[in-house]
């Protein structure tokens, strides 16, 4: 499968085989896209990832996946369960390595640089590329104040006025009004909508240039995910979002290019990628659109 | 003419209705009836056969009132929980009558001049108002302080490794710390003897006793410590990797803070593991009846030695000696735990 409208996502040329779907998807996604300017590749290539292949033990579960993630833009990742979504972005930050067992193969370029080359300084990787993870998991013996802080000790970083990038990182993750009367009471404390938006607002006190996001919504109720989709969005104009989502109106609301991987028991493969439009609205893989039109999945 | 609206109150139709209380009662007073009865017409003699007697015929009475009004599957529910009720008052019974005993003997040895005296000028014979345990209680807080000191850094680290690292060792370290929270703790006297004492120092003193109490705390506190930090959960350790934490940061300052009551534990364990050890002790502190803040040199006094020394020598006096130190030892031992829990459970409260 050729990926090549991800690396110039401005190129439109897809005008061949399926029909349209008239799905309220597409005209979600269309009215995302026309809501929000994409980074529309000005601001470069933030993050490639080159031909990553990647295996637990023996069992190969990801196959030649090169995928291009530019700058200011948002892109999720759609495709059932178990076809390697979650592996593929904890390659972006060598998260993968952290689980017994794994193997990968392929380069992972963040500003040209690969961050799998020898003698790279890892926990640097990680600063630049954050993570959400699924489950909402703030440090439960700090407050809500030090979890968002936590990254700088962390990493042992110094600021200037700790309270203003604290009060900054709330605000964006959209959690300083409801918390900002008491930040010392623990992160366990929070619901779970505010917790994963603790969770973000801890990413981001260290300023990372990508954020990842693996199904940050899946364990919430619909008005925290609306507020945590309201977050991408506000967040998107400073930096890359890679989501990883199982919910396609969420894909089709918030972002701006949708890959799709599926596996058929083999390896996950990257199926199709393309402004999120087109995935929603004229997908030129008869398998995406069986998958965003929920014929199977 | 409007219909009363009935006022709702709070209830609890749950709850047991009086009926149902009389027939427990019922069955209380006819399982003592009973077991009065079997005692009395059997062999069986004294308070414990009440007891057995009482609680097996409770059982009985239990089921079969539960059999016949609500059928087989809430009788054998009944048996379960009767036999786990039964537990716990077996468990408690030696407890309690423990606590009893000690502070029944122990409270008459009292005294002031117990705390601030030292047995050098009394033997164990004389009255209770003469010489104290002064030595025993700086002694045995030496020692254990000593234990202490090392163990802690040495256990704690260790469970890390089991648990964070994961090295090549893993394995046979694991295998070698389950074997030696076994040891019987003689054998941590002994080997002070051969390995230190005999080679090096020549004599018995209070740092000896410490070193062969650590060699008994050790593997308390690191197997302790490694279960409190297994349950803690991947994905915190998860998320400060993930935010450029190295993973000695990652471990010192989320994964042990969110174990901290839990590792508190393992400390109260392995203190109160050595604080009533006595054959090491006998082995290689020397047992002196002076006070001796000196770790270094000359034989220093124990709780356990103290009360053994008591006990062995056989008159009124010196066994009321004996109770008065176990008293105090135990008091020492619930102030420990009461402290340790309030500094572990007061951050998680607010």
């Amino acid at each position: 499968m050729s990926n090549s409208e991800a690396q110039d996502p401005l190129d439109k040329g897809n005008e061949k085989m399926e029909t349209t779907t008239p799905s309220s998807l597409s005209s979600v996604a269309a009215n995302a896209a026309a809501k929000r300017k994409p980074g529309s590749g000005a601001l470069g290539v933030g993050l490639e990832a080159r031909g990553i292949h990647a295996w637990f033990g023996d069992k190969m579960v990801l196959k030649d996946i090169s995928l291009d993630f530019w700058s200011g833009t948002v892109t999720a990742l759609i495709g059932p369960s178990g076809c390697g979504k979650s592996t593929f972005i904890r390659t972006l930050n060598r998260m993968h390595e952290f689980i017994p067992g794994a193997a990968m193969a392929g380069d992972v370029l963040l500003n040209g640089k690969d961050i799998y080359e020898s003698g790279t300084d890892v926990t640097k990787i990680r600063l630049k590329v954050g993570m959400v993870f699924q489950k909402p998991n703030p440090f439960p013996s700090m407050t809500i104040a030090d979890n968002v802080l936590a990254g700088l000790k962390l990493a042992q970083l110094k600021v200037q006025n700790k309270d203003d990038l604290l009060e900054e990182c709330l605000v964006r993750a959209g959690l300083w009004a409801e918390v900002k009367d008491r930040l010392s009471a623990y992160g366990g404390s929070l619901s779970g909508g505010q917790q994963q938006r603790l969770c973000i607002a801890r990413s981001l006190a260290v300023r990372p240039e990508i954020l990842l996001m693996d199904e940050p919504c899946s364990a919430l109720d619909p008005g925290s995910t609306l507020k945590i989709e309201e977050t991408i969005s506000e967040l998107s104009s400073t930096m890359t979002i890679i989501i990883v989502t199982h919910n396609m109106q969420q894909a089709a609301r918030v972002s701006d290019y949708t890959g799709f991987f599926l596996s058929d028991g083999g390896p996950g493969e990257l199926i199709e990628v393309g402004p999120t439009s087109e995935i929603f609205s004229r997908p030129k893989d008869v398998r995406t659109e069986n998958y965003v039109t929920g014929r199977f999945g | 003419m409007s219909i009363d609206k009935p006022v709702v109150k709070p209830g609890k139709p749950w709850a047991s209705t009086p009926k149902e209380r009389a027939i427990d009662l019922g069955a209380i007073l006819l399982a003592a009836f009973g077991s009065f009865a079997l005692v009395a017409l059997s062999e069986l003699k004294g308070k414990l056969a009440y007891a057995g007697v009482f609680l097996l015929l409770i059982i009985v009475i239990n089921f079969i009132h539960n059999y016949l009004s609500r059928g087989i599957a809430s009788a054998k529910d009944s048996i379960a929980s009767s036999f786990a009720v039964a537990g716990v008052l077996i468990t408690l019974l030696p407890i309690t009558s423990i606590l009893f005993a000690v502070f029944e003997r122990g409270k008459a040895g009292l005294k002031p001049n117990l705390f601030t005296t030292d047995m050098k000028l009394n033997g164990p014979n004389d009255p209770i108002d003469q010489g104290g345990l002064l030595h025993a209680l700086t002694g045995s807080g030496i020692m254990v302080g000593i234990a202490l000191i090392i163990s802690l850094p040495i256990g704690i680290l260790t469970a890390i490794y089991l648990t964070e690292i994961k090295g090549l060792f893993t394995r046979p370290i694991r295998f070698l710390v389950q074997a030696m929270s076994g040891v019987p703790s003689i054998v941590a006297g002994l080997f002070i003897l051969s390995a230190i004492v005999f080679p090096i120092t020549k004599t018995p003193s209070g740092l000896m006793g410490g070193l062969a109490l650590a060699i008994l705390m050790i593997p308390t506190i690191a197997r302790t410590s490694e279960e409190v930090l297994l349950l803690i959960p991947e994905d915190l350790r998860e998320a400060g990797i993930a935010l450029g934490g190295t993973q000695w940061r990652t471990i010192s300052q989320i994964v042990v803070p969110a174990a901290k009551s839990g590792l508190i534990t393992a400390i109260i364990l392995g203190v109160a593991r050595v604080a009533g050890e006595t054959a090491p002790l006998v082995l290689v502190s020397g047992g002196g009846d002076a006070l001796n803040l000196d770790p270094t040199s000359g034989p220093m006094g124990s709780f356990p030695f103290y009360i053994w020394k008591a006990f062995t020598f056989g008159t009124n006096e010196s066994i009321d000696r004996a109770w008065a130190g176990i008293l105090v030892l135990l008091i020492l031992v619930f102030i420990l735990f009461f402290a340790t829990r309030l500094v572990g459970a007061d951050r998680n409260k607010k």
